[in-house]
Formats: C-alpha cells, structure tokens, sequence
C-alpha cells in the first residue's frame, strides 16, 4: 500500500503537469469566445506557447485563423486531465491512509497532500459553478505541480504510525479545519495574482508579465473569486488553527496557546488575512493593495507548510521532516 | 486649552481609523515574527541559554530588547494595546449607529424606483393600493423582512423592506468577541500557574503541590504560592507501549491522588487526556527511568539513591548521577571527610544491543538493561553554595583534582554489584519509571474558548450576511390613464444591495414575481 501511495503521487504530479501543458496549449493556440476575437485582431502579439520558446502570432497565417473546435477540445482534455489528477491525488491520501492505519494527517507530507487535494477539490467546484474561469487552470495546475513535487522531495516521511500525542479526537478536528482551509487559501493566491496581472493588462500595461494574463478573465471577476475563497476559509482557518487547535494543545500539553513556532505562524497568518479582509472592506483602500495583502498571506502559509518545519522546530511533531 | 483637546480628539481619530487598524495588525504579525525565530524563555529555557553559549555577544543584547520573552517584550505589548485602543474606540460608535440603525423603521422609498441598481416596471395588480401593501407586507414579513408601509398623500402606497441587520450585529459580536478573549487571556496570566516536575514511581517519591516541590514553576501576577490547592500524587504505575521500531504508541501513567483529604487510587492519566483535579490538571508529557544506586561504603553502611536519569535519544539511552556526600564517614569520629565523598556518572540504556557499543540504547523498553558507571572520589563541591545540577558532576571539581575518577567505567546489570578499590561496593538495584508531568491551572482559559466561539459565530455572520432593501410602490389604477379596473392596483419595485452580493438579482426577482397575484411564497435566506 505504502509504495502504491507513493507510485499514485507520481501519477497525480505527472497528471497535474499534462493538464497544465493542455491548459497551456489551449491558452496559447486559444480561441475561448472573447479570446478568439482578440486573436483575429490584426496585431502583432508575443503569445507564451507551451515550451519557453516565443512565437510571433499574427504574422502566422496558419494561427491567423486558430481552429475553435480544436482548441475546445484541447481545453476539455485539459479539464478532464485535472480531474484525473485530483482522482489519484485522493487515491493517494487513501492509499497512505491504509497503509499507515489512521487518517493520513500524521506528518508534514501528508498534510499538505492533504491540503492541496482539498485545493483542487474547491477549484473543481469553483469550474463547476463559473465554467468561464476554466483558463485559470493553468496556473492551479502549476501551483498543484510546484507544491506537490516539492512535498515530496523535501517533505517525503515513510509510512509510520501517529505519536502519541496527535492520536486525539481533537487533533483530527484541527487538521481537517486547517487543512481545508490551507488548501482554499492556497487556491485563492492563484486568481490574486492573476487579478493584479490582469488589472495592470486593462490598464493597458503590455510588458512581460501583465501580457500572462491577456486571456484570463475579467479582473474584477477574478478579484471578486479571490475574496470569495479567502472569505470562505478564514471563518475554517479561525476554527481550525485559533480554536479547535488550543483545545487539542491543551489537552495534550496543558496550555492552549504557547506561542510555538507553529503556533506563531498560524496566528501571523490568521492576522494578515484578517487584514486582506480589513482591507476590503474599506472603500479607501484600494483593491490591487489589498489584493497584495492577500498575497502576503500566501506567503506566510507557504511559511507554515514547509518554513517553519524546515527552519524552527519545536513542540509540533511535524517539524521532523 | 481647546488645542490640546482639539489634538487628543484628532489623534484618537486617528488612531480608531480603519487605516491605522491596518497599519496596527501589520506591526502584530510582523513583532509576532521575532519569538518564532529566536528561543523563548516560557518555551525552553534550555534553548534561550545554549543561545548565550552559542552567541556571547549578541545574546545580552537581544535580551535586553526583550527577544527571550517576545511576546511579553515592551514593544509587542505596546502594538496590540494600541490596537485594542483603536478596536475599543471603533466599536463604540459603530455599536450606537447599530443600535439606532436596527430600531429605526426601514427608510422611504425612493422616488424612482428604476434608478436602483434592481427594478421591476410597474404592472397590474389586484385590489386597491390599501389592500395589495397589506398583502406584500405580510409576505415580506414571512420572509422576515423588517417591512414599513405608508400611504402618500395621493393615496398611493409604499413599502419598504430590509433585511441583512444580522451582517453588522455578527461583526460587532466578533470584534466584541476579540477583547474578550483578550481579556480572558490576560485573567488567566495573572491568576493561573504551572509547575513541572519529574514524578518518580515509588511513595518516597510522591509529589505535594507547592512551589518548592516543582522543578521548574511559574506563578501569574496576581497568585500567592499559599494559593495554590494543596493535593499529592504518587506514581504507582507506568506503562508505555512502544512499535518495534522504537515509536512510542501510548503512555498511561496510574497515581493514587490525595486531595481535599481524600485518597484515590488507580486514577489513570495520558498524553492528551490529562488527570483533572479540583483547580489544576495534569499533563503527562515524558517519561523516562529513575536507577536505584546503592552504595556501601568502606564502614559497611549503606545508602540508596533513586535519580531520575535524562534520556538523550528517542531510545532513552538516558543519563544523570548519583551523589554520596555523606559516605565514608568515619563513625568512630563522626566527621565527615571532604576528600572521601563519592560520586557516580551512569549512562543507562534500557535495551543494550546484542554486541558493539554498549552505550547506546537500541529500543526504548527494558529489554537487556544496562548501567554504566564512573566512579569519582573527592570533594563533590556540594557545599560551595554553588548551584549544582542533580544531573551531572561537578566538572570544576575534577578539573581542580579535588575529584579523581576511581577505576575505569563499569558496567552493571541490574542486581550486580562493583567492589572499588577502597573495598566498598556499589549496586545496580534496578529502576523505577518516572512521568515527566506539568501542572496548570488557568482560570481563564473557559472564558477565552467561550469568547472565541462567540466570535467565530459573529465571523460567520459577518462574512456570510447581505444587506439589503427592497421598495414597492403601489397605485391606484384610476390614478394611470392605462387602467382597465377600477379594482386593480399598479405595483413597481425597486432593489438596493448594500453590500457585494451578486445573487441579489434573483432574489429580487423571486421577490417580485411573489408579490404578484398568485405567485409564490418569499422565503428567503437570511
Ligand atoms: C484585533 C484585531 C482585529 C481583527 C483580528 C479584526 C478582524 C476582522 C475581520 C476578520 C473582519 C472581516 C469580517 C467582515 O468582513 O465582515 C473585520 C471587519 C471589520 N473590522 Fe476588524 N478586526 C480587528 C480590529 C479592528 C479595528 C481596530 C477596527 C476599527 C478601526 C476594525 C473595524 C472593522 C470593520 C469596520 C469591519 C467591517 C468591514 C465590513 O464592512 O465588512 N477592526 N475585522
């Protein structure tokens, strides 16, 4: 079991990175409704093709007149791909899960495993309910391929059983919440940084990265996405990480909160989204900052998922990666 | 005399704006970094002194900034003070315009009603104006709007509706629910405590709860050391189960408890499901195993010693000592000789490996015991009045020749003995477990949970909940040159979100097309 789990995990990052060369491809030869128009502009336009190499478009004849019916399908496949992916990710959480006998959140590994499935599951969800946003499925594919191959080269732990001290009804609780919660966070970076690329492109900006987002919805859906996902995860986050967390603490080592590492990372985090959410609600603010707040945040779980594991230690067993 | 006031009332502007609220949570999380970067006093102060070895220079420094202590350190109290000033001072107002705006009567409507960002155009409806407002304030009261109807002067109606209150009262509950669990936190420091202490098996070893019998403890502000309850604890039973690869799968400890006069037995505590007594509780957090040294010295009196040896590894290869201060006393004299004390270093190890090193456990259990010990004659220098560690030998000693090995390193299985030079003897009786056990108390501690549900409840609120208005107005057929009936009404609506809701267009669809005659039913979310 413990090798299929790891052979699945092969499976869903090569998985996630096929679909992201088919997003890709589709973004590149695309022809989604408005994209195509923008496409038949007679203007000469740098296009990212799915390798690094740069090809002039327009003066292609052959692109001149990309073939929708194609490059539909090439979107549908990278759709269907990204679902597969998410069908050996859960198969290899439940693979590891068997093989170790107990819910697969024991170690650093299968937490963000664990944490990037629920990642792509709210993506899922999110395509189902708003199909157009379908081409930001290259970057959750990217995102879903950088995390996941570097869970598994940095944070790899063989198949073991739970210490002592996470084997607690409480610390199931706290790993479901913020787990779900990290994963939705983690997705709700990806319209972030494509709503600042896409702002600065409708403002007319057509330098290297803004021109990434020339086929990417409109900003203010994607702004509008970006804060319905980190609303929905910060009440699970409060939950997860402020509440059901210090129930477990206390329980097991007599204090709710000690300001360990772990402890210190969830709460910076907590308080930079709370500031994401502050800065949203103030109509003075402006949305690209509070967008980079958001970002921020970002940067602050990737600093809970490998960071503080990697640099500090302390009491969260997790911490021996 | 107005100036200084004109300039407290603009800084206290200032600082209850949402901007400097900002500002305000960017400075906690950015001083929150420094604890989790360098070691904390409350969490190890092991840590914090291995830091002064390692970093002589620096660590006075960083000390003095209060970095060892981060989150008691001046600095951070001083930018979440400011910041539950600026929360206290945003609330306030916004709790008295909430107050005000839940009892005031939903506003009229507006004069065009297709100017609002939902419209419906006006359309025939049954009975006179008087009875169709009757009818759609009804339904809007089911729907749990708060509704007004006023009759105009030209014996037109309007209704206006509005609902979504539960937005603004959820996120006061929250930013309410915040200083209270501050305050919660704060009334656990002052009136809690905790203690840590190694608990050895054994009824010579049982432990009373007052500060001298803890290890390491630390009282808050406002706890008196003759405040804290008095109850004793004696480890009668250890059980640790162990994988084969050495992983611990669960600890048990059993204590017979003495509290409030009365004695229990066999009350049973783990790592996770602590022991609660009236006014603390107690944590199992380690374990480990305590050797029974006996030591004969040349005069044929013997002494035994039970130390708790430190394990070293996750094998519980474990080390630690015992001390004989008081042997070789000549007792035809009764003097106590300084040079003729003893003392041991031992290395234990619970499972000793088949052949190669012996001083390395290779299984947490006690499988093949073995104890290695050094023997040190001398001065133990336990009377300078230097602080000296239950836990090691006075290396100053031995550096100074005032303590000389004796022999070489010996090891002991248990019940074997090693005769010394002098003809004294030393025995390896055996071991006791001992629990490594922290005891709290923090009164706040129920307070601050029940704050900080209360608050997650008025999250959800607040995240989740929609304001918004609805208006009708509704006219009396003859008053349009259009009309049919007499009998029959014009009703047209008008929709206003106060907050980003993107579902409101059906809903205020679904609305309208309830207030139609014959339409349905307008139970709508909250
Ligand atoms: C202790 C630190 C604070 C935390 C953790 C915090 C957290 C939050 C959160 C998570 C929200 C989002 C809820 C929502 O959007 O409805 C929020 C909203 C809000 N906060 Fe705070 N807050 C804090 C301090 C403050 C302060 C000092 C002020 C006043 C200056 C303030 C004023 C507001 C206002 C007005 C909203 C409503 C925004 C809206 O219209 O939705 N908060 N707060």
């Amino acid at each position: 079991m413990a090798e299929l789990s790891d052979q699945l995990l092969v499976v869903t990052v090569l998985a996630y990175l096929v679909a992201m060369i088919c997003h890709a491809a589709e973004y590149a030869f695309g022809t989604k409704s408005h994209i195509g128009r923008a496409a038949l502009r007679p203007e000469r336009e740098l296009v990212m093709s799915g390798g690094p190499a740069l090809v002039e478009k327009s003066s292609d004849p052959v692109a001149e007149a990309p073939n929708p019916w194609r490059s539909v399908l090439i979107g549908r496949a990278a759709v269907a791909l990204t679902g597969l992916a998410a069908a050996a990710h859960i198969g290899t959480l439940i693979t590891r899960g068997i093989a170790a006998e107990r819910v697969p959140w024991g170690n650093m590994y299968e937490f963000i495993l664990s944490a990037t499935f629920i990642g792509i599951a709210a993506w899922l969800v999110v395509l189902v309910r708003w199909p157009n946003l379908r081409h930001l499925g290259l970057f959750v594919a990217l995102f879903q391929v950088l995390l996941l191959g570097v869970a598994g080269m940095v944070a790899y732990t063989p198949v073991g059983p739970l210490v002592p001290a996470l084997d607690s009804a409480w610390f199931i609780v706290h790993i479901a919440a913020v787990s779900t919660s990290s994963g939705i966070f983690l997705l709700g970076a990806v319209p972030a940084v494509l709503y600042l690329m896409r702002a600065g492109y409708e403002k007319g900006k057509r330098s290297f990265p803004y021109t990434l987002a020339k086929n990417v919805p409109a900003a203010a859906a994607l702004e509008r996405l970006t804060f319905r996902l980190h609303a929905f995860a910060f009440p699970i986050w409060t939950f997860g990480a402020l509440i059901a967390g210090p129930i477990w603490a206390e329980a097991s080592w007599g204090r709710y909160w000690g300001w360990d590492p772990k402890e210190v990372w969830a709460f910076i985090s907590w308080i930079v989204y709370a500031g994401y959410l502050h800065a949203r609600a103030t109509p003075s603010v402006k949305r690209n900052v509070a967008t980079w707040i958001a970002i921020i945040g970002f940067l602050t779980m990737l600093m809970n998922l490998f960071g503080v594991n990697l640099f500090f230690g302390g009491l969260h067993s997790y911490a021996d990666v | 005399m107005t100036r200084p006031w004109a300039l407290l009332r603009n800084s206290w502007r200032q600082l209850t704006s949402m901007r400097t609220a900002l500002t305000l949570l960017f400075l906690l999380a950015i001083a929150s970094i420094p604890g989790s970067v360098f070691p904390q006093r409350n969490v190890s102060a092991q840590q914090v002194s291995d830091y002064y070895q390692e970093h002589p220079d620096l660590a006075p420094t960083l000390n003095k900034l209060g970095v060892f202590d981060a989150y008691a350190s001046f600095w951070f109290s001083a930018i979440y003070v400011l910041l539950f000033a600026s929360l206290i001072g945003c609330i306030i107002p916004r709790l008295r315009e909430h107050w005000q705006a839940v009892r005031m009567t939903p506003p009229e409507a507006p004069r065009r009603l297709d100017r609002l960002p939902a419209s419906a155009p006006a359309e025939e409806t049954d009975g006179t104006p008087a009875e169709a407002a009757a009818r759609i304030r009804t339904m809007l009261r089911k729907g749990r709007w708060r509704v007004t109807a006023r009759e105009q002067d030209n014996g037109s109606w309007t209704v206006s509706a509005e609902k979504g209150h539960l937005k603004e009262t959820g996120n006061l509950l929250f930013h309410v629910a915040l200083l209270s669990v501050l305050a919660g936190v704060a009334f656990g420091s002052w009136y809690g405590w905790h203690g840590n202490r190694i608990l050895v098996a054994g009824e010579d070893t049982a432990f009373c709860n007052s500060v001298p019998q803890f290890d390491e403890s630390g009282l808050g502000a406002r706890v008196d050391e003759a405040d804290l309850p008095g109850f004793c604890l004696e480890l009668t039973d250890f059980q640790a189960e162990f994988l084969d690869t050495g992983m611990p799968s669960s600890f048990e400890a059993t204590v017979t408890v003495e509290e409030n006069g009365a004695v229990t037995a066999g009350r049973r505590f783990a790592v996770n499901s602590p022991l609660r007594l009236h006014g603390a509780s107690v944590h199992l957090l380690g374990h480990g195993y305590a050797p029974i040294i006996r030591y004969t010295d040349r005069y044929g009196v013997s002494q035994e010693r039970v130390t708790p040896f430190l394990s070293t590894d996750s094998m519980l290869t474990s080390d630690g000592v015992a001390k004989f201060p008081d042997a070789n006393v000549d007792p035809a004299t009764g003097q106590r000789q300084d040079d003729q004390q003893i003392g041991f270093q031992g290395i234990y190890v619970p499972t000793m490996p088949e052949n190669g090193m012996v001083v390395q456990s290779v299984f947490p259990a006690e499988n093949n015991p073995g104890l290695t010990l050094i023997a040190y004659r001398g001065n133990l220098g336990e009377d300078a009045g230097v602080p000296n560690s239950v836990y090691s030998i006075n290396q100053a000693q031995i550096d100074k020749g005032k303590l000389t090995q004796v022999g070489e390193a010996k090891l002991l299985k248990p019940g074997e003995s090693w005769t010394l030079d002098d003809g004294s003897t030393v025995t390896f009786v055996g071991t006791r477990d001992y629990a490594t056990i922290a005891i709290r108390s923090d009164p706040g501690q129920l307070f601050v949970l029940f704050s900080s549900v209360l608050g997650l409840i008025g999250l959800t609120l607040s995240l989740n909940g929609r304001r918004r208005r609805v208006f009708f107005r509704i006219t009396a057929a003859d008053l349009r040159e259009s009309s049919t009936t007499t009998s029959s009404s014009f009703m047209e609506a008008g929709g206003l979100p106060r907050t980003d809701y993107p579902g409101f267009a059906d809903e205020f669809a679904q609305l309208v097309a309830a207030t139609r005659p014959g339409g349905g039913t307008a139970e709508g979310t909250e």
